[in-house]
């Protein structure tokens, strides 16, 4: 069948993409290696400065520990949710909430948590109020252990939704099995439950170690300078904030999409094995 | 109800108060007027702030706006990439890939270090709608090709030719209507997300409503406050309508 228009729609489709998305990321690596007098490795050199090395280091950091801060705690709390016995409307109420609080981040976020836990905030003055200085113990909002308190609000959520899935797969069958042959309940987690669940939790924790790395707005509004991440140092050069280089900001961006190809790259791996265990139906 | 034990319910009574307190707080503290006084005093403020409602107005364009160009551009390309081209399957996954592995911020630097004119593109906070097109693209291209996939599209289409319909009779009155839950679930998380971005606006100095909470925030920070709170309800009202659409599917998004 012949059917110039629908040649049209996707030559459009093509044609935006090609021009505002795989031409500006290619831009990217372009720039970051020509300089005034061309080719240079001198950009990609001062990602080795301390600077951005502290920058990339918290970044890594953030974003390995609020990915397994989420991890452990999203998959207790789909274990909780869906333990046979549940009652029915737990689950619906636990999985709307999870939809809706792993959309919630950004701004908004950040504000909510300065107003709870930021130094006027309403539960820092009560705890005060009994005796408990959050602040004089060395807790601040606006560290790394603070950011990762408040990126655990979307990241928990996303880890509920994306193992819920996992969850179900696995047979009551498997359990039955072990408890005939004997097992205990922690054996069967030990020796059934946790090595079928493994690929899923791994690739979940991929998922939320890329959604922390590329974070900016909740960091922007939190950190405001406090902390260095990457997203935050990209857009102090974009802005004009520094007196670096446009050059180095590519750098850095060609920088974090290393980072995410080979973070994506490990998580389709992962996806494969985890498939073996895929139940068909 | 026994079985989910001492431990389950633990869990999810440390969950409910992690994740009730700061929205409870938050909702608590817009009302906060220094010392011991609270009030609506900041609300009367809100009222009466124009670029409050500027922004929002903004915001909420630019969301339809975007909605506007995945249908327009991108649910056409993938009908037909499905019935003409699967050839060109791995490319439209590629490019539905890139914006997950290009954060933001990175496409941003790549953009305004690329596109550097005209004016009447890059001058007018539509220009926005670019970038939010690819932000949304991800989820939204996902979802369009589960709904795509599930149905016979080769069949449908052979059956509706054969009935003597043409190709714009037969994506408008076979296919589409298969995608509705498909097309409605995208368009309210697109609304959701677009209505929230922060890191485009910031960094191309555009004011929507998250460049507004920000900015208030730094010295009205219970003003910034109320309008948190009024973005979760928002969230929640577009979430529910993703619920009632998709039937309880819904995925990750892109606003972090």
């Amino acid at each position: 069948m012949k059917a110039p228009i629908a040649w049209l729609f996707i030559g459009a489709f093509l044609l935006v993409s090609a021009i505002f998305l795989v031409a500006p990321t290619a831009m990217l690596a372009v720039q970051a290696v020509i300089g005034d007098d061309g080719l240079t490795l001198e950009y990609v050199q001062t990602l080795g400065s301390y600077r951005y090395v502290k920058a990339f280091e918290h970044s890594l950091y953030l974003s390995v520990l609020s990915a397994t801060v989420g991890v452990i705690a999203g998959a207790l709390i789909a274990f909780a949710m869906l333990k046979p016995g549940a009652p029915r409307w737990l689950r619906s109420v636990v999985t709307s909430f999870a939809a809706v609080a792993a959309n919630f981040a950004g701004v908004p976020l950040a504000f909510a948590f300065i107003s709870t836990v930021g130094t006027l905030g309403l539960l820092t003055s009560m705890l005060k109020h009994i005796g408990v200085d959050l602040y004089a113990m060395g807790f601040s909002l606006f560290s790394i252990p603070g950011l990762t308190l408040v990126y655990s609000y979307f990241q928990i959520p996303l880890m509920v939704i994306i193992i819920i899935p996992a969850f179900e797969a696995m047979q009551p069958a498997w359990r039955e099995a072990a408890e005939n042959l004997g097992a205990t309940g922690g054996q069967y987690w030990r020796m059934v439950g946790l090595p079928v669940l493994a690929p899923s939790l791994l690739s979940g924790w991929i998922l939320l170690f890329g959604s922390a790395f590329s974070a900016y707005a909740t960091a922007y509004a939190l950190t405001s300078g406090n902390i260095s991440l990457v997203t935050t140092e990209i857009s102090a050069v974009l802005s004009g904030n520094v007196s670096s280089e446009p050059q180095v900001g590519a750098a850095l961006s060609v920088g974090m999409i290393v980072v995410m190809v080979l973070v994506l790259a490990a998580s389709q791996m992962l996806a494969r094995r985890a498939s073996r265990w895929t139940v068909k139906q | 109800m026994n079985r989910l034990g001492v431990g389950g319910w633990a869990i999810l009574v440390v969950a409910a108060l992690f994740f009730g307190t700061p929205l409870v707080l938050t909702a608590a503290f817009s009302f906060w007027e220094g010392g011991d006084r609270y009030g609506f005093e900041v609300y009367g403020l809100l009222w009466n702030s124009p670029k409050l409602f500027e922004a929002m107005a903004l915001s909420v364009e630019l969301s339809i706006a975007t909605v506007a160009a995945l249908i327009v551009l991108m649910v056409p390309a993938v009908i037909c990439m499905n019935l003409f081209a699967p050839k060109l399957r791995p490319l439209f996954e590629f490019i539905a890939t890139l914006p997950f592995v290009v954060p933001a911020i990175a496409l941003v630097a790549g953009l305004s270090a690329l596109i550097t004119g005209p004016e009447w593109l890059i001058g007018t906070p539509f220009y926005l709608v670019i970038p939010y097109f690819f932000i949304a693209l991800p989820y939204a291209y996902r979802s369009i090709d589960v709904g795509l996939r599930s149905i016979d599209l080769a069949t449908l289409t052979e059956a509706g030719q054969s009935l003597g319909a043409n190709l714009g009779q037969i994506i408008l009155m076979v296919v589409l209507p298969s995608l509705r839950s498909a097309l409605v679930g995208s368009a309210l998380l697109t609304l959701a997300v677009v209505f929230g971005e922060f890191t485009f606006a910031n960094v191309l100095l555009f004011h929507t409503y998250s460049v507004y909470i920000n900015e208030i925030g730094q010295h009205e920070v219970t003003a910034a406050a109320a309008l948190s709170a009024a973005s979760f309800l928002l969230t929640w009202i577009a979430m529910l309508g993703v619920l009632i659409a998709g039937g309880g599917k819904t995925g990750p998004s892109g606003v972090r």
